[in-house]
């Protein structure tokens, strides 16, 4: 087990080494000269020129390649190019926002979805299971930022119960955070509540038909106990693969959501970044996105051996 | 003595089943499940529901446990448990029933048992949902339970997941679940069936010393009229939902009344080898020193070997039939497999007609592919759901360049050779049964006119009756085309029937080679003695319901 969490940990280095080429490949090849965005419209050639030795673009690719990553390992992003602040501090102040809500999204999810997945299969073909499933539907199909704005309408301006925007960091007391937070989870959880009911309801149904579960009836077991001791867990490992792969999600940013609630996030931190070719932010963003991916993918991995023991590594 | 003759007529009566009737009541236009049947067992006595598939044994069993599937509804009549109706009492009453009073054990010991929580966790629910015992309390009951089931080293099967244990031992504790609280009745529902022999023969030993232990009533299904006459005090035939006869095993056995008994039993295949066919000298088949080892690979570290075919070797000719026997993981489906290159044999000789197949790539392999077809064993899944009888049939021809009419017209002929409707060509395969299927399996091979078919356990999952069928199929394509078949069954029965030779294989090695009335009336190894002293039944000639010894004086050699 030790051993395999080594081995899996190990391959994330060739696997960053891939991406970062990818990432430095890329930039090299869009259309557009770095140096041509710093010096502005009215540049002389000279200014480009001394603009372009400052970043090490005259360079050959692999040196500035090796230079770059030699600045990653010491965990050296770069400087924006339009703030000229360090790329680390400003994820380092957007991370906290997207990181909690994605928190608070996943959790209330993960508590409204598995049990209503789970009644869904129980009660096949019931109007339970009907309205589980309209649910997902509903809750898949209309977009996200329609979702929220109907939200702010109805429990921000008629109900009055919360801000219409804006965003309280965790530090300043749990109360506040959530005040301000829970509009914008709740509306994302709508998207992950019908994605996680329905792989919910999709395996639990698959477990439900197999020889176990008419054992454990046969053993004068509850129906409590059939659905949660020995249905779930049998159940649990594709239901997690989803969280995952939706936590994974949320960190890389969630635009729409951001905007409408005016969160200082990561995905506004990304789009703005694209929108102003601000390459040295765009490059640590991607490079961030694929190694919480990664790790987010290696803890899924190491958690179906605590659920299914025939899972071993 | 060959069959139980306890008297259970002074013993209280454990359950009864009065004029059960059972109906699909949301499919109109069905005939009922259960036609009312009567059904008495004893304290202490087996009462063996036989049948074939469909026949109603498994839903008069889920019945009494309340447990039928929500399409099925019990009509009418009455289940008695020591004289208290059953049908009446609400789901919470029937939840305290289940497992203290009846308890049930199923075919498939692989899947009965919850794969994600340990076996002694399993034990010990039964008492958490139905007894106030301390857990130091349960712990002790289920590991005593657990030693009366025979289960070496305890301790650490106690806190085993299933898939880390044998199909016998898992079964084993199967029954240490359903025992743990002495339930006056145990239905056990197939429960050797996907067993071994020689484990089969195990677990029907100790259900009989526990039930004599415990004095509890038995009530046994099957489809086996081999384990009937191992084990049953009484036999009730089932047919369409009806009990077409019943009486003591020797009774049923010896003197059976309904025609559908008399056919049933003989239909049951006999262990007495049949005549060898002529032999012939045309090899077509030669296997040598062929090895196959699973494993040993790994990028970090190398990952264990199993040896699964260990220097096999052996020849067949045209127009004859091999048997490969032995139990589950004997290598048996390892070798055919090698031999369709379905897998690549680590080493050795696979000659098909002279040419060395075993090392050929997939395209030098492809001329070679039409001369060897196999059957599978489950008809179910051995046939694309979603393609018709004609489109799986002509697929193969289709590949090698023979033009679509012609394919179709052989298909058409063969429907006729295999004994089904020419109009089957158009439908698809849930429209048939499962022999039928068989057949549609069989002659989709047969259409690419190949010289060795491999049967891999090709009529194991079929009733008696549809599976003699099936042989006869295989005999008269064999007699009409030359086909040389390799016959992999794990039945003795079955062997004797159709296999001219035999090989006899144990944990990937052979053990005995030779013509199939040699190694089945004189076994000279261990392994294949044991094999067939476990097979149940072996003393009784069910066709001419007599014993073997009265038929060897019938029939003096």
């Amino acid at each position: 087990m030790i051993g395999y969490i080594l081995r899996r940990i190990l391959a994330v280095i060739p696997v960053m080494l891939l991406v970062a080429v990818f990432v430095f490949a890329l930039l090299r090849l869009t259309p557009g000269d770095p140096a041509a965005i710093i010096a502005g419209d009215m540049a002389t050639p000279a200014q480009l020129e001394r603009i372009r030795e400052a970043m090490g673009l005259n360079q050959p690719l692999h040196v500035q390649f090796v230079t770059w990553v030699g600045q990653l390992l010491r965990g050296d992003l770069g400087t924006s190019l339009i703030s000229n602040t360090p790329v680390t501090s400003m994820i380092g102040a957007r991370i906290g926002p997207t990181l909690s809500i994605a928190v608070l999204t996943i959790l209330m999810s993960v508590a409204l979805a598995v049990p209503m997945g789970v009644i869904a299969a129980w009660k096949h073909r019931s109007g339970a299971d009907y309205t589980v499933m309209a649910f997902s539907v509903l809750g898949f199909s209309v977009p996200v930022f329609v979702i929220g704005y109907v939200f702010i309408l109805i429990f921000s301006l008629k109900l009055g119960w919360f801000p219409v925007q804006g965003f309280t960091p965790i530090s300043r007391g749990i109360g506040p955070f959530l005040y301000n937070a829970f509009l914008p989870a709740l509306t994302l959880t709508t998207i992950y509540v019908a994605l996680i009911a329905r792989m919910t309801r999709a395996n639990m149904l698959e477990v439900l038909g197999e020889d176990y579960i008419r054992t454990a009836r046969a053993k004068g077991a509850p129906e409590r106990t059939v659905l949660f001791r020995h249905a779930l867990k049998n159940a649990a490992v594709p239901i997690l693969t989803v969280i995952g792969t939706g936590f994974a999600l949320l960190i890389g940013g969630v635009v729409v959501t951001e905007t409408v609630f005016n969160i200082p996030g990561i995905g506004r931190l990304t789009v703005d970044a694209i929108l102003a070719r601000d390459y040295p932010v765009i490059q640590a963003m991607i490079l961030l996105t694929s190694f919480l991916y990664v790790l987010v993918n290696l803890v899924i991995d190491l958690s179906y051996t605590f659920f299914d023991p025939r899972i071993r590594y | 003595m060959l069959f139980k003759t306890r008297n259970f007529d002074a013993a209280p009566v454990a359950l009864s089943a009065e004029a059960l009737t059972v109906n699909l009541p949301d499919t109109p236009g069905v005939p009922q499940v259960l036609k009312g049947i009567d059904v008495t067992i004893r304290q202490g006595e087996t009462v063996c529901l036989v049948g074939e598939s469909g026949s109603g044994k498994s839903v008069t069993s889920l019945a009494v446990m309340g447990l039928l599937p929500e399409a099925l509804k019990v009509a009418g009549g009455k289940i008695l448990l020591q004289g208290q109706n059953l049908l009446p009492l609400s789901q919470a009453q029937m939840r305290e029933l289940r497992a203290a009073r009846v308890a049930m054990i199923f075919q498939e010991p692989m899947t009965a048992l919850n794969p994600v929580l340990r076996v002694g966790d399993q034990i010990m629910e039964v008492m958490e949902l139905h007894t106030r015992l301390s857990a130091a309390e349960r712990r002790r009951r289920a590991i005593d339970i657990m030693e009366q089931v025979h289960l070496p080293d305890v301790p650490r099967i106690f806190r085993s997941y299933p898939h880390q244990l044998s199909g016998g031992q898992r079964q084993r504790i199967m029954i240490a679940m359903a025992l743990v609280l002495e339930p006056v009745l145990l239905i056990a529902d197939e429960p050797t069936t996907a067993l071994d022999v020689t484990t089969q023969k195990q677990i029907l030993l100790l259900i009989d010393e526990l039930q004599q232990k415990h004095g509890t009533a038995v009530l046994f299904i099957t489809h086996d009229m081999g384990v009937v006459a191992e084990i049953a005090d009484t036999v009730c035939v089932m047919k369409h939902g009806e009990i077409v006869e019943h009486g003591p095993v020797e009774q049923i056995l010896r003197h059976p009344k309904a025609d559908y008994t008399r056919k049933l039993l003989a239909s049951v295949p006999s262990l007495a080898p049949r005549d060898p066919r002529a032999e012939t000298q045309d090899i077509v088949l030669r296997v040598s020193k062929l090895n196959k080892i699973y494993g040993g690979g790994g990028i970090f570290r190398k990952l264990p070997q199993a040896h699964a075919a260990k220097d096999v070797s052996f020849s067949l000719t045209r127009g004859r039939t091999l048997g490969i026997v032995g139990e589950s993981g004997s290598g048996k489906s390892t070798v055919a497999r090698c031999i369709m290159r379905l897998i690549d044999p680590t080493s050795g000789r696979i000659e098909l007609d002279g040419t060395d197949i075993a090392t050929l790539s997939r395209g030098g392999l492809k001329p070679h592919r039409k001369r060897l077809q196999v059957v599978f064993q489950d008809p179910m899944r051995s046939l694309n759901p979603r393609w018709t009888i004609a489109q799986s049939l002509i697929e193969g021809p289709l590949n090698y360049g023979t033009p679509r009419r012609e394919a179709m017209a052989e298909a058409a002929r063969l429907m006729g050779v295999v004994g089904l409707p020419e109009d089957s060509l158009r439908r698809y395969p849930h429209q048939f049964s499962g022999g039928q299927r068989q057949r549609i399996a069989i002659a989709r091979a047969v259409m690419m006119r190949p010289d060795v078919l491999v049967a891999d356990e090709a009529v194991s999952a079929l009733d008696v009756s549809v599976q003699a069928q099936v042989l006869e199929l295989l005999d008269q394509l064999q007699r009409d085309l030359g086909i040389a078949i390799v016959f992999i069954t794990h039945d003795l029965r079955v062997a004797a029937q159709i296999c001219d030779e035999v090989i006899v294989m144990q944990r990937g090695e052979v053990v005995e080679h030779g013509p199939a009335g040699e190694v089945l009336a004189h076994p000279a190894h261990p392994y294949t003695r044991a094999l067939i002293e476990a097979a149940p039944g072996r003393d009784w000639d069910f066709q001419n319901f007599r014993s073997m010894s009265e038929s060897q004086d019938a029939h003096p050699a």
